[in-house]
């Protein structure tokens, strides 16, 4: 518009010009109009979405909040609704949390570490990639079966939090593996060359320059990761996580020698939404409530693990300056 | 130089504890996966949903007696995908809402076949009485009672073709609206499932296609109670706890019944008499010999029917008559195995029924 203008201007008489600064300004209207009918739709449209959570987060509080409780937490899954707690379940969730962990984060960071800094790049390598990213994309439920046929059956594990662990810890690695790699592109190539100029080798290059500088965005890929990992359902199911178990796996700490012990890993285990998936598909109106009460304390789980993670971006964010 | 030297000696040993650490967290997961053994007693029960309510507060209370020294787990991997497991030996217990079958699916071994391939042998106990509610929305006026010859014209595989399509209630008796009927129904793999077909439709597994078949009988009563021209058959337990949003129909069981062309409802007393024809059934445990010879199995066995009676009113199901739990305890103790209904559902086997059966073994 605004070189049409310029162009339709030879004729400098004043209703031509009347003419024009009212197109202009008819012009202005009308994209102020469209800049406000955008905002509005894009205020819309996160409104939709804050009002959805809200209202979930609303109805599972007013359902499920007054069940929450100590006792909740130190209580065994029970025949009886109000007598029935959570422990297992969230010790559970613990125990198959360390095991992902231990398993995802060292596997993750190396082979991001791997794919960004050492190998070459050819067709291999980037149909290596091509196929990591996709895997981040694979349902869920997809990995419970190859779990199922490999962790259960083929290798003997059983159904035991070993199992599960392993089986969530494939899960949540393509996610680790690509932000790390985000992560460590992210450092400047400076850095890299900087320290190749005062003598270093490629790994001490990585240790202390790559790995710190970087760390901050490994760490929030790792948490986001485990946050999705510990809301998982399907491949537990999958492999036959149970739904009723009132005890505890054995504490990995004893008074004798050698003092620790994994026996807990070949426990049977069930983890938070597999019991509030058993309790919502009980007849009775109670249990209903203790799951919603067990959806408040899942979502507060993730909801403060991905704090962690803002928070530690924040700080790595804050500390670095180049 | 020398500096420089030392300098470098402080950076291997720097990169020295960084892989002293890396080599403990490796070492930690290779002992993690070398110690493996079993030391405290476990039980494991598998299989059917409807019956998981009974079981579990059998075995919570048996738990809670032993104080520890076992332990048991329940899992619901539904009565078909329960059998698979314990024919693999996979638990100890099986939960069956239905005896177990001598024909599979089309393309699957039966279940017995596949026990028999797993070398297990089993003792089925008959523990409680269920019962099928044929329910519809409270909104629905017209319809109080119906027969088993309706029921079948609704559920019959024919039903969702061209030929004799059911689609509103019209299509079935003349007299009731030309609305839609929206089916809701237990899913394949259950044992409501079967028993319903054969008890309706003459043949187990048999049954219309176009309907909301759901494993979870929460969505079942959801979808029952919000649309008005619905019905759906669900397990007792489930109709007692909604009583307020569904509506159960009394079912006329016609000349083989009891009560003949009266429609019953159902009720306890009516389940547990037999004139809750053909809807009423009795549900099992199976035990695995192989189990039973740890002495523990074996304790929880005999605690599970001597309690079960009593229990089964605690958690909405119907209990044996004393007689039964005695017959039961009986093929335990001489370790009876086998099923005494030849691979199918006996459809409307009354207790007195049952007995017979049992004494002719």
């Amino acid at each position: 518009m605004a070189d049409a203008e310029q162009t339709n201007d030879p004729t400098k008489s004043k209703v031509g010009e009347s003419i024009l600064t009212d197109l202009v300004l008819s012009s202005i209207r009308v994209r102020k109009w469209i800049d406000f009918a955008f905002m509005v739709v894009g205020l819309l449209a996160l409104l939709f979405s804050l009002i959805t959570l809200l209202a979930l987060i609303l109805d599972l509080v007013r359902t499920g909040g007054p069940r929450v409780s100590w006792d909740f937490f130190t209580s065994f899954p029970s025949r009886k609704a109000m007598k029935a707690g959570i422990l297992s379940a969230w010790v559970g969730s613990l125990c198959v949390m360390a095991v992902t962990s231990l398993c995802a984060i060292p596997l993750g960071i190396a082979a991001g570490l791997y794919l960004e800094e050492y190998s070459k790049k050819n067709w291999i390598t980037t149909f290596i990639e091509l196929n990591i990213v996709n895997l981040a994309g694979v349902p869920s439920i997809t990995f419970g079966l190859m779990a199922l046929g490999i962790f259960v059956y083929g290798l003997g594990m059983g159904q035991s939090i070993l199992t599960a662990g392993l089986t969530l810890g494939l899960l949540v690695l393509p996610i680790v593996i690509v932000t790390t790699r985000e992560a460590i592109r992210s450092v400047p190539n400076s850095i890299r060359e900087a320290s190749f100029a005062l003598g270093s080798s490629k790994w001490q290059m990585v240790r202390h320059h790559i790995l710190p500088y970087s760390s901050g965005g490994i760490l929030t890929g790792v948490i986001i990761s485990l946050s999705r990992a510990i809301g998982e359902t399907a491949p537990l199911i999958t492999i036959g996580a149970l739904t009723f178990i009132a005890f505890l796996p054995p504490s990995p700490v004893n008074e004798t020698f050698p003092f620790v012990n994994f026996q807990w890993l070949t426990e049977p285990f069930t983890v938070l939404p597999i019991q509030m998936f058993n309790w919502v598909s009980r007849p009775e109106k109670e249990f209903h409530v203790n799951a919603a009460a067990t959806g408040l304390i899942l979502l507060m789980m993730t909801l403060v693990m991905n704090g962690i993670a803002i928070y530690i971006r924040y700080r790595f964010r804050r500390k670095l300056k180049w | 130089m020398n500096l420089s030297l030392k300098m470098s000696c402080a950076r291997v040993k720097q990169d020295l504890n960084f892989w002293m650490v890396s080599l403990i967290a490796v070492s930690i997961v290779g002992l993690a996966s070398g110690a493996m053994a079993q030391v405290r007693k476990t039980i494991k029960l598998d299989g059917s949903s409807t019956v998981q309510p009974l079981s579990l507060a059998l075995a919570e209370k048996f738990q809670e007696t032993k104080k520890g020294a076992v332990v048991l787990t329940v899992a619901t991997s539904g009565t078909g995908g329960g059998f698979k497991k314990f024919c693999r030996g996979e638990s100890d217990i099986q939960n069956a809402s239905r005896p177990i079958q001598s024909k599979g699916k089309t393309g699957e071994k039966s279940e017995m076949d596949s026990c028999k391939e797993g070398k297990i042998d089993y003792i089925e106990i008959p523990v409680a009485y269920d019962a099928i509610v044929v329910a519809v929305n409270p909104k629905n006026k017209f319809l109080s009672e119906i027969t088993i010859a309706d029921l079948k014209k609704i559920w019959a595989p024919g039903a969702d073709g061209k030929p004799s399509a059911i689609k509103t209630w019209q299509d079935v008796n003349p007299k009731w609206p030309a609305k839609e009927i929206k089916l809701f129904g237990a899913g394949s793999d259950s044992g409501t499932f079967d028993y319903f077909t054969e008890a309706i439709v003459g043949t187990a597994k048999s049954s219309r296609k176009d309907y909301t078949p759901a494993e979870d009988d929460n969505v079942l009563v959801n979808g029952i109670s919000t649309e008005e021209n619905s019905m759906g058959y669900i397990p007792f337990a489930y109709y007692s706890a909604n009583k307020d949003k569904l509506k159960a129909l009394a079912i006329i069981g016609g000349e083989k019944s009891q009560m003949k062309d009266k429609g019953v409802l159902p009720d306890p007393k009516a389940i547990e008499t037999g004139a809750y024809y053909p809807l009423s059934r009795p549900v099992f445990i199976y035990v695995s010999t192989m189990a039973m010879k740890r002495p523990e199995v074996k304790e929880f066995v005999d605690y599970y029917i001597s309690n079960v009676a009593e229990t089964a009113k605690e958690e909405n199901y119907v209990a044996l008559p004393a007689e039964a739990y005695k017959l039961g305890q009986e093929r335990v103790g001489q370790t009876k195995t086998g099923t005494i209904f030849g691979g199918h559902s006996e459809v409307g086997l009354s207790i007195v029924d049952l007995l017979k059966k049992e004494n002719k073994m």
